[in-house]
């Protein structure tokens, strides 16, 4: 049996052979969490980088192409990818993955999300009216996540659904054991006032208690400007801020100039999976940023 | 949940390891457990104090995390609503004086042109608001989605785009029905506002009139290949109302276009799609001014057939494939049309013109013509951005009526410099200077400031 499907693979092209589902994940922490759960059933493409601003992405020819052969997007949701996704959704032709459809799947949907406007106006940016779409970096939601996929990949591939939920217990055991290890390592974070270039930490400082004391995006999606950080270093004789964080694709500048004036130091931090060295997977990313971080207030 | 859940999955993943264990590793793994043990115990005695204060002071917001899907459940007939998004633009102008601004050697494309005071759109200087542009947008049912973009003007509506869209064909397919831009050239379905400068390239005003888009009643059909190339092919067929064609009292659709793309990246920082397109419409009686032999106004009326090729090539660059704080976008267009049919020489008005008795005579034409431009985004606010285009009269056969009308040959020419800052990805203001030379005998040096705002739910851009 099983070397007929292989056969009948080799006859059909790669691309829609359906003894492998085709994953498109819009981000790398997403794609990553797929990857080690669905492991060699699935071929996962990553829409996007550590050094990409998800929010900024046009609707690329490449990306249409990827679209229209995945049986699954996996997507952060939370309006993260408004920009770029339902162009590409819509213009791929493929039905499966459409929104509403078991092939369309948003991790934002899956967890309790922080900082849902209480009013939606553009006057105060580029505001996301479903919450914080930047889920991943709390990792108990990493846990919410991997559970409701496992059982995604399972209901759209039942043959191999025991594989999924195989790849999930053993992802989550060793993602418990971390996680316990990290909250052990950042203890001394807590309660830590730290200024950060655009609230993508929302989750990771809600995890390890970090107390956000101002944006250097005068607004979300606003770049920093010189009058705003001006009142963020004044603001710090009130409030001191003790570390100042930035992703990896958010522009150094900023970050660097206030941490000069303040006498802080400035973090870059992996964000996702291949921000850094380090941070090659979930793990990676996770041991990371907490060793920089600790770092940081030594 | 948690403790048991905890324990059991961390026993698993133990489980997993444990044929290499030996005692060391058995201790190490016991004593992991009794960390996390401690751990969650200590949490979950803090979440209990919490909760007790939270009980004792009744206070609902104690506890920061909203539940989103609670929040996004409450349910009101306006959730239903479209995504409703306007532009509105407007700009100043400085330019010579021209009352009937046209491109030399080619059939004037008058569409249609809103006037204002007798001012026709392109005539128009100083102050002005150009198109104000409601967009409507929504799925109809999880089979269908829907968009309208009605362009506001003083006393009208104009329906630009009216469609329906499949989202469930699969296979690639996609289907689009209505009034609808279409598929063929680069630029031929970007709105004005998502343009880099503050008007069309040359080419697409003598291709398709002072609109610069050509739109069609009818239907398209696009099929997606399953490559990791993307390959895009498309047809369509149509009413073919808007020039070259004319509106005809027939049965068959008098449009149709095919049109095919291809794209990819080249590593992850640069992507590209070339396209070629074909358009075909047929006219009767497409009625525009010509000037006779004595430089008296003659209205010429075109019946036949019109075939235009389009091929353009899209690059663009952003370090990292981050577009956000520096990107390079490179475009060029070139078309080719080939007329071929009769033309009617006229004297509408009584001026005693060459064609004071109707003259018809056989008509055929090829031209061409093509535009590059480069933009390149330096800050994350500021952009600059550099078009150069050129066209050629070609060949123009007017038959025996090439004794009553003149015609030109020439080689319209413009170059324009245009820097815009944006305040973010919606609002824009653009400032252009052209020095245009598409009516011969006049080098006309224009200056615009241009404003460019989208209020609402404004959907993404496509490449």
């Amino acid at each position: 049996m099983k070397y007929r499907i292989f056969a009948l693979c080799l006859l059909l092209t790669a691309g829609i052979c359906r003894a492998e589902l085709n994953v498109f994940a819009t981000v790398p922490e997403w794609g990553a969490l797929v990857s080690a759960i669905g492991g060699d059933k699935l071929r996962v493409y990553t829409a996007t980088t550590a050094f990409q601003d998800p929010h900024r992405i046009d609707a690329k020819p490449s990306l249409l192409a990827q679209a229209r052969r995945a049986h699954l997007v996996v997507a952060a949701g939370g309006e993260l990818e408004v920009g770029w996704l339902p162009l590409v959704l819509r213009d791929s032709g493929n039905a499966a993955v459409q929104p509403g459809r078991p092939g369309y799947f948003e991790a934002a949907a899956q967890v309790s999300r922080l900082g849902v406007p209480a009013v939606i106006d553009r006057a105060h940016g580029d505001v996301h009216a479903a919450g914080n779409p930047h889920v991943h970096l709390d990792p108990r939601n990493v846990l919410k996540v991997g559970e409701a996929l496992a059982r995604r990949l399972g209901e759209l591939d039942p043959a191999n659904a025991g594989v999924y939920q195989a790849g999930f217990k053993d992802f989550a055991g060793r993602w418990q054991a971390a996680m316990a290890r990290w909250e052990q390592a950042a203890a001394p974070l807590r309660g830590v006032p730290v200024l950060v270039h655009h609230q993508s930490f929302v989750y990771l400082a809600s995890w390890l208690g970090l107390r956000e004391v101002g944006t250097l995006e005068p607004k979300p999606g606003v770049e920093p400007s010189s009058g705003h950080l001006s009142a963020l270093l004044a603001a710090q004789q009130l409030r001191p801020a003790r570390l100042v964080l930035r992703a990896a694709y958010q522009s150094d500048g900023p970050s660097r100039w206030i941490a000069d004036k303040a006498g802080i130091p400035a973090i870059m931090l992996p964000y996702t999976v291949g921000g850094s060295e380090r941070a090659s997977d979930l793990f990676g990313l996770f041991d990371d940023s907490v060793q920089r971080l600790v770092q940081g207030l030594r | 949940m948690s403790r048991l859940t905890l324990a059991a999955a961390a026993l698993l993943a133990a489980s997993g390891a444990a044929p290499a264990a030996n005692d060391a590793d058995l201790a190490a793994i016991r004593a992991q457990i009794d960390e996390m043990k401690k751990s969650y115990e200590q949490r979950i005695a803090s979440l209990e104090k919490k909760l007790a204060l939270a009980e004792s002071q009744a206070n609902p917001r104690a506890e920061p995390a909203v539940p989103a899907p609670q929040a996004a459940a409450t349910s009101s007939a306006g959730a239903f609503n479209p995504e409703v998004s306007l532009i509105l633009q407007g700009q100043y102008k400085s330019m010579k004086n021209v009352a009937e601004r046209g491109i030399t050697g080619f059939f004037p494309a008058t569409g249609h042109s809103h006037e204002e005071g007798g001012i026709s759109e392109s005539s128009r200087r100083g102050l002005s608001l150009n198109h104000t542009e409601l967009v409507l947008a929504a799925n109809i049912d999880p089979y269908w989605r829907g968009q309208a973009i009605l362009g506001l003007l003083d006393g009208e509506v104009e329906i630009e785009e009216a469609w329906f869209q499949s989202l469930g064909l699969g296979n690639g397919m996609g289907l689009k029905a209505g009034r609808f831009f279409s598929g063929i050239g680069y630029l031929n379905e970007q709105h004005p506002h998502a343009w880099d400068f503050n008007d069309a390239p040359l080419m697409y005003q003598a291709l398709f009139g002072s609109h610069s888009n050509y739109a069609q009643d009818g239907m398209q059909l696009k099929w997606l290949a399953p490559t990791p190339l993307f390959l895009e092919f498309g047809a369509e067929f149509g009413r073919g109302a808007s020039f070259p064609g004319s509106d005809r009292n027939k049965n068959r659709p008098n449009g149709g276009a095919l049109f095919a793309h291809v794209g990819g990246d080249v590593g992850i920082a640069h992507d590209w799609r070339a396209g070629l397109s074909w358009l075909r419409t047929s006219a009767q009686a497409r009625e525009a001014h010509f000037e006779d032999v004595g430089g008296l106004e003659a209205q010429g009326a075109f019946t036949g057939s019109s075939n235009t090729l389009l091929a353009d090539f899209v690059w663009k660059w952003a370090p990292d494939g981050n577009p956000k704080y520096r990107n390079f976008k490179f475009q060029t267009e070139y078309f080719q049309r080939r007329e071929q049919g009769k033309l009617r020489c006229m004297d509408e008005d009584g001026v005693g013109n060459a064609c004071a008795a109707t003259v018809d005579s056989d008509y055929r034409t090829r031209q061409s013509g093509w535009y590059a431009q480069a933009v390149y985004q330096f800050t994350p606010n500021w952009r600059a951005g550099l078009r150069y285009e050129q066209l050629d009269s070609g060949r123009r056969d007017f038959g025996i009526n090439a004794a009553n009308l003149v015609v030109d040959s020439y080689r319209p020419q413009r170059a324009s410099l245009m820097v815009d800052y944006r305040w973010s990805e919606f609002s824009r203001l653009r400032l252009q200077v052209a020095q245009d030379k598409s009516m011969a005998g006049l080098a006309d040096h224009q200056l615009s400031l241009q404003y460019v705002m989208s209020l609402g739910a404004h959907g993404a851009h496509k490449f």
